[in-house]
């Protein structure tokens, strides 16, 4: 068993929080107490139907009230075959950051369209997202087949449509799936209403895609807490450099650097949770002891010597940015690369991504509001040991923080080095 | 054969925020209170730090209705693991500010606990508490990030919770901000069982099956008969054979009837069990649809 990481993205009245209850009732993950309340509710606010399904991941006061998603949700089902995170992100345009949290760690996206509403901004703005953050997977999920009697033809016309707009953009894998949430038709079996439709159901999908397999073996290792143990006996200090494998392997006796001053030096012993191991994998939290006495700290890599990476003070990038402060020219930022901070500047936007078309803008590059995506040039204080994200999705990202007031302002992806 | 590779995922996620816990703050706090998800996170950081030192001490609420067998517990596994344990008393700050105590049937200490954790906090100047809350118990806490930002006054502002960006943790903080970092938001009750079978954690033997003297609620739920109960002459108290789901307060958690003796018997009741975790246990949340929304931007956990 495996975990499978998705998010839900679409127009606000597309009916993506409908789509996660529906999924969470039909695969019998929702307890009796909790469908009773939401049955309760559901007929307190006069909705239509009997059991409001939205009403189980829109969980906080506004949003009940508004009958909109604001924030991101998660939520969690499993079946014989995965355990699910779900992150039901918010459609709308003002909550695009929440989007982002959302969508950053997904392995699939959901994108939803009405059949009767077709393909809007909304669509092409969470798919140009999607791309943005390297998403493995995009399922379209054509939703409401009930309203059009589930006919074929006005399946085709959408997915002939969201094909030739996404010629433009880098996705990796789409997928068609037609639904209807509402009704519970092709979300967990397939649907009897959709004959001519060839392919599975929505869940058979989800337990089976395939999760990204690494592109990039190099090895990497950030160090994210420094551990000094004074053994009682005899008062000896060993130095454990703790944090998690981000890609590729470490080896007992590996030869490594110490980046980024470029020390060199051996494992001498590598650890996994207070066991002796000779080797450790992406995704394992290791703490590594080595052969000199290093002032290494926390933020500093240590890579093998042949698979040494790139350090670099200034990077090209796009970022998103988040916050509700627009962009100054003169802002005092912080990098924060995974567990290693350091100032920064962005020295230069160099153009804008219009959100629905995907073409650059280069004549608007004076200023960046909130949700705008821009290419930038970024200065670091301290040089960084990155890879693009195209190498390396573990390490070819960061976010910005304002010195000021401590918020995170942007994400981004490295493309370039400089 | 079923196997659990998902479960080392959620351990290293686990261990990961831990860690920048520890790499990003001056004076963080582990939040103790005895049940399992607490003794998972203490489980968690003996793998992420021994042979070193925590970083951080435990920090217990002690609302005066704990059960003694979870008090019992959290002594003897301070001995076992040698690490410094604080406790701060809901009772002392409900002389030292003059407060209400809680009144009715059950009395719950819930609100007043908050005002002792904030205390607690300023006391040590902790910038960080790390806390055992899962996303899956109810849909507020579903809708907060890994490393929450509070205010001055402990409140979480959901609508302006910052961008969380892949495992990116941002815990800078103004002065007088404090941060709860939750390492075990994407783990279920059943994957919490799941791993203390896998590990061999011990826990309380109040969440197994034992006999008790029960007082049953308006709604069906059974109480432990205790000191603290303001009963009257309409209450039955009759002996039952039960066990805890999840262990809080002894007036405001309630039993279920249960015969499983084992992590393993627990994990097969869970499975077939058609109550959610805290609708089953908890008074507290019952009272409105947004009680734990309304609790947590007050300051509560």
């Amino acid at each position: 068993m495996d975990i499978l990481r998705f998010f839900t993205a679409g127009n606000v009245d597309d009916g993506k929080s409908t789509l996660t209850g529906r999924l969470l009732f039909d695969s019998k993950s929702i307890s009796t107490d909790i469908i009773e309340t939401i049955t309760r509710q559901s007929k307190i606010k006069g909705k239509d139907t009997d059991l409001d399904l939205a009403l189980l991941t829109d969980g906080l006061r506004a949003e009940r009230e508004q009958g909109i998603t604001i924030d991101v949700a998660y939520k969690y089902f499993s079946t014989d075959k995965r355990k699910f995170i779900i992150a039901d992100t918010p459609g709308h345009i003002q909550y695009t950051r929440n989007m982002f949290t959302g969508a950053s760690t997904a392995d699939v996206a959901i994108i939803l369209i009405d059949i009767v509403n077709g393909i809007t901004e909304q669509t092409r703005r969470h798919s140009i997202i999607a791309s943005i953050l390297g998403i493995p997977h995009v399922l379209i999920c054509i939703n409401k087949m009930d309203l059009v009697s589930y006919a074929e033809n006005a399946y085709s016309d959408i997915v002939d449509e969201y094909k030739k707009f996404a010629n433009g953009l880098n996705l990796r894998n789409v997928d068609y799936i037609p639904v209807s949430a509402l009704e519970g038709e092709n979300i967990v079996n397939r649907s009897e209403k959709l004959p001519w439709y060839k392919g599975t159901s929505l869940l058979t999908y989800l337990e089976n895609v395939k999760t990204l397999q690494e592109t990039m073996d190099e090895s990497r290792f950030q160090i994210q807490y420094v551990s000094n143990f004074v053994d009682p006996k005899t008062n000896e200090i060993t130095r454990r450099f703790i944090g998690r494998i981000l890609s590729g392997t470490y080896k007992n006796g590996d030869l490594v650097e110490v980046l980024p001053e470029k020390i060199a030096t051996k494992i001498s012993s590598l650890e996994k949770y207070n066991r002796a191991v000779e080797k450790a994998h992406k995704g394992d939290i290791v703490a590594l002891q080595l052969s000199h006495d290093i002032d290494a700290g926390r933020g500093n890599t240590i890579v093998p010597i042949h698979q040494r990476s790139t350090l670099t003070n200034e990077i090209e990038a796009t970022i998103c940015w988040m916050d509700n402060t627009p962009f100054r020219p003169a802002q005092k930022l912080i990098i924060q690369h995974l567990s290693h901070t350091t100032k920064a500047k962005i020295s230069e936007i160099l153009c804008k991504i219009d959100i629905h078309t995907n073409q650059p803008d280069y004549d608007h590059t004076e200023n960046m509001a909130l949700n705008e995506i821009c290419k930038v040039i970024i200065r670091t204080a301290e040089p960084i040991a990155a890879d693009t994200f195209d190498q390396n999705r573990s390490t070819g990202i960061f976010i910005l923080i304002d010195e000021n007031t401590n918020n995170t302002v942007a994400a981004g992806t490295i493309f370039l080095f400089r | 054969m079923e196997t659990k590779d998902y479960l080392d995922h959620l351990e290293a996620e686990a261990i990961h925020i831990m860690l920048e816990v520890a790499g990003q703050f001056e004076r963080p706090a582990l939040l103790f209170s005895g049940g399992k998800d607490s003794i998972c996170l203490v489980h968690l950081a003996q793998k992420a730090f021994k042979p070193g030192k925590f970083p951080f001490p435990l920090v217990h609420i002690d609302t005066g209705h704990n059960f003694p067998e979870a008090l019992d517990f959290r002594d003897q596994l301070v001995d076992n693991i040698g690490e410094k344990l604080i406790v701060r008393k809901v009772e002392d700050t409900i002389r030292k500010r003059k407060l209400v105590d809680a009144s009715g049937k059950f009395p719950s200490r819930n609100a007043l606990q908050t005002y002792t954790l904030l205390d607690t906090i300023e006391e040590f100047e902790f910038d960080v508490c790390i806390g055992g809350a899962r996303r899956d118990e109810e849909k507020a806490r579903a809708k907060e990030r890994i490393f929450s930002v509070r205010d001055d006054f402990g409140q979480w502002n959901p609508k302006k919770q910052r961008p969380e960006i892949w495992d990116t943790y941002n815990g800078r903080i103004n002065k007088g901000e404090n941060v709860r970092a939750f390492p075990i938001s994407n783990w279920t009750e059943l994957d919490i069982w799941n791993y203390i079978e896998r590990e061999e954690i011990e826990l309380p033997n109040i969440y197994f099956t034992h006999n008790r003297q029960v007082v049953q609620t308006d709604n069906g739920q059974l109480m432990a008969y205790s000191e603290y109960l303001n009963l009257d002459d309409s209450d039955h108290i009759r002996e039952g054979r039960v066990r805890y789901r999840t262990v809080g307060d002894m007036t405001c958690t309630a039993a279920v009837v249960s015969e499983a003796h084992t992590v393993r018997d627990i994990i097969e009741e869970i499975k077939i069990a058609k109550i959610s975790e805290r609708g089953a246990t908890r008074m507290d949340d019952r009272i409105s649809e947004a009680a734990m929304e309304d609790r947590k931007k007050n300051g509560y956990f």
